[in-house]
């Protein structure tokens, strides 16, 4: 499973966006995170909280702002040639929320999976790309006569597992998955999830999985983060998460999510978050509360969340 | 209980080019005064056909009510001419819809909006509808609502929008609410505000919810009875409590299993494997028999009627039949149920929240 090796390290991740002649909003406002090999590393909070934006800098779909990307040590937004861009793109795969709008409909399945595979050069003659989409088909439990349809004929669940083959298709080390389930069905997440999980053990993959709905992250995700107007807020591994969620966010967060079970749901009750409970004239700042748990605080709140944590143990 | 809607053996069905597709198959369900009652299922399961039937808003030519009775206190309403509906609808049953995005009148002041129903349907004058839109505002907590009325959709958030839309159905204090996936479009801290504020709301008006959504979380949130529905049929119906933690069909059990509780480590999401049946042809038999591994042989041939399990419990399968074998649900929904029967303990934070 997780190794101790960086895959990823976000240091200080800047993108704002211009907006109007003069507005600026700070989509994501310094951000830092490491992802070792072979963990699942979610990243959850509201709409707007630039969890999304986050994942498309990474992947260079926007240049960031400020701050540093690393990807097995390499700089990601440095400068690069051609080829060496292309390298990177192989490596590096993004899943899409909507399978509707992610998939160009003109374009049959053999096409859209093997398009990576014709940029990269990564099959010798058609035979080998021909064998290599049945086999990517197969992999992600769908059939190889699928092959020459189009994307209007299948289900959502259906595309977003040509989504997850296409992704696949250029033999990744690294995939961020924005919101890959939430816009299909319960049971059908389910089986898409199970694919993540099982592909990622038999292809010795990294995630970066992106998602609102927290018990689902909670189930694939060795580690957390939380984020909240551009920043991180809190950072730990999931079961710490839950168990020990410190800023008041997250709290407010996990008190929010309803479970499948009427008994608990008569008794829950709700945080609200308030942002003015944060003293504005001390500098927050995200530190380590114990080893592997982080948690934007001023050294005040540091403290307080360190004795809150003793006491629990 | 008072019934305040009985619905009895519904069909609705669809004209397409490639046939008639059968999207409710015959569908009966009460629901009681201050009570509700919430609808399950996957996406193309009938739920939202069902309750945009009880509305008539069925999008027509193509769409109609092919057999049932809807009944409103006594009274079928599928006879109701459109004129006739059209005086019931925002009246005695309002609906809340999924996407605020879409719902509200991008072009029209969100007062103007509020104050329609109340003109049209209690002949309110314009200066005291006004005051009722201001009143109905501030009752589904949007604050400053006297200048907010003059403002148009688009100065509000998502979260506002889903209020306001609550408010226009509220306005006329509706008997029925039917609420179709209010929260889906909305974050987890938004959602429970919304969910809070149609159960404080319900409690004051004492009206009846039917409400769709295929979240059990939600579910079990907001839920009085529970309706599963799949292809067209109700499955399985019950108290809240008699389907969370005593499901007896094999659908409702994969549509628990498949959902991740917080606290469910080292259990594995069971998937329903393969995907819901295209119903212009309807499979013979049980609908769910080919996505179902407990299948029994006379599932291919004969459709299961609802068996009674308790009073308010019923449930569609064969597995309930005295002659079928004995079949308890998967192991680690068994674990699931009573692990959370039992515990019903939540990550740390619902104690911190108590303080």
């Amino acid at each position: 499973m997780a190794s101790n090796e960086k895959l990823l390290e976000v240091k200080d991740l800047k993108q704002h966006f211009r907006v109007g002649r003069k507005g600026v909003v700070k989509a994501v406002d310094g951000i830092s995170f490491d992802i070792y090999k072979g963990e699942t590393f979610g990243l959850v909070g509201e709409s707007g909280c630039g969890k999304s934006t986050t994942g498309r800098t990474i992947i260079r779909l926007y240049d960031a702002t400020g701050g540093q990307v690393k990807f097995n040590g390499e700089d990601v937004h440095g400068k690069k040639s051609t080829q060496e861009l292309k390298k990177f793109n192989r490596k590096m795969q993004m899943i899409f929320q909507d399978p509707y709008a992610s998939l160009n409909s003109r374009m049959n399945v053999q096409d859209i999976i093997a398009e990576g595979i014709d940029v990269h050069g990564l099959a010798k003659n058609d035979k080998e790309r021909k064998e290599r989409v049945e086999e990517l088909l197969e992999t992600v439990g769908l059939n190889k006569e699928h092959a020459s349809r189009f994307p209007h004929e299948f289900s959502g669940g259906q595309r977003q597992r040509i989504g997850i083959a296409r992704a696949l298709a250029v033999k990744p080390e690294f995939i961020i998955a924005d919101e890959p389930i939430s816009a299909l069905d319960v049971s059908i997440q389910a089986q898409v999830v199970n694919l993540m999980k099982q592909l990622q053990q038999e292809h010795d993959l990294t995630y970066l999985f992106i998602a609102h709905d927290l018990s689902m992250v909670k189930y694939i995700s060795d580690r957390i983060g939380v984020m909240y107007f551009g920043n991180m807020v809190e950072l730990a591994d999931s079961d710490e998460l839950y168990e020990n969620p410190l800023h008041p966010y997250t709290k407010s967060l996990l008190s929010a999510i309803p479970l499948p079970d009427p008994d608990y749901e008569r008794g829950r009750t709700r945080v609200e978050y308030d942002p003015s409970v944060h003293n504005q004239d001390e500098e927050s700042e995200f530190r380590e509360i114990k080893p592997g748990h982080w948690v934007r605080c001023t050294p005040t709140e540091f403290q307080k969340y360190k004795r809150e944590l003793e006491s629990k143990s | 209980m008072d019934k305040l809607l009985d619905v009895k053996d519904l069909k609705v069905s669809f004209n397409t080019f490639s046939g008639e597709v059968q999207a409710v198959r015959g569908v009966s369900f009460d629901v009681n005064k201050g009570e509700t009652l919430a609808i399950v299922g996957e996406s193309g399961s009938g739920k939202s056909v069902t309750t945009k039937a009880l509305m008539q808003l069925l999008p027509k030519p193509q769409g109609f009510i092919k057999d049932g009775q809807i009944l409103l206190e006594g009274e079928d309403i599928v006879q109701k001419s459109e004129k006739e509906m059209q005086k019931l609808r925002g009246q005695d049953i309002s609906m809340i819809f999924q996407d605020p995005m879409t719902s509200l009148n991008p072009t029209m002041k969100v007062g103007t909006q509020i104050m329609e129903p109340l003109i049209k349907h209690q002949k309110m004058s314009r200066a005291k509808a006004k005051e009722r839109a201001i009143e109905l505002l501030e009752l589904v907590g949007i604050p400053d609502a006297s200048t907010r009325i003059t403002q148009y959709p688009h100065q509000f958030s998502g979260g506002m929008r889903q209020r306001v839309v609550i408010a226009i159905a509220l306005a006329c204090d509706p008997k029925l609410l039917i609420a179709d996936e209010p929260t889906t479009a909305l974050d987890v801290t938004i959602q429970a505000q919304i969910l809070e504020l149609m159960k404080d709301i319900q409690r004051k008006t004492e009206s009846s919810i039917i409400f769709i959504t295929h979240d059990l979380g939600v579910v079990a949130n907001v839920a009085d009875r529970v309706a599963v529905m799949y292809a067209g049929k109700i499955v399985e119906i019950g108290t809240a409590d008699e389907i969370f933690y005593n499901p007896k069909h094999p659908y409702t059990w994969g549509l628990l299993g498949s959902m991740p509780t917080l606290d469910n480590d080292g259990y594995d999401l069971i998937a329903i494997p393969g995907s819901p049946p295209d119903m212009t042809d309807p499979p013979k038999g049980d609908a769910f028999a080919p996505r179902n591994e407990y299948a029994l042989k006379i599932d291919e041939e004969l459709e299961p009627p609802l068996f009674k399990v308790s009073d308010t419990h019923y449930a569609a399968t064969w597995l309930l039949h005295e002659d079928a074998p004995k079949i308890e649900p998967p192991e680690s929904v068994k674990r699931r149920m009573q692990g959370i029967a039992n515990t019903g303990t939540a990550p740390g934070v619902a104690k911190d929240g108590e303080k």
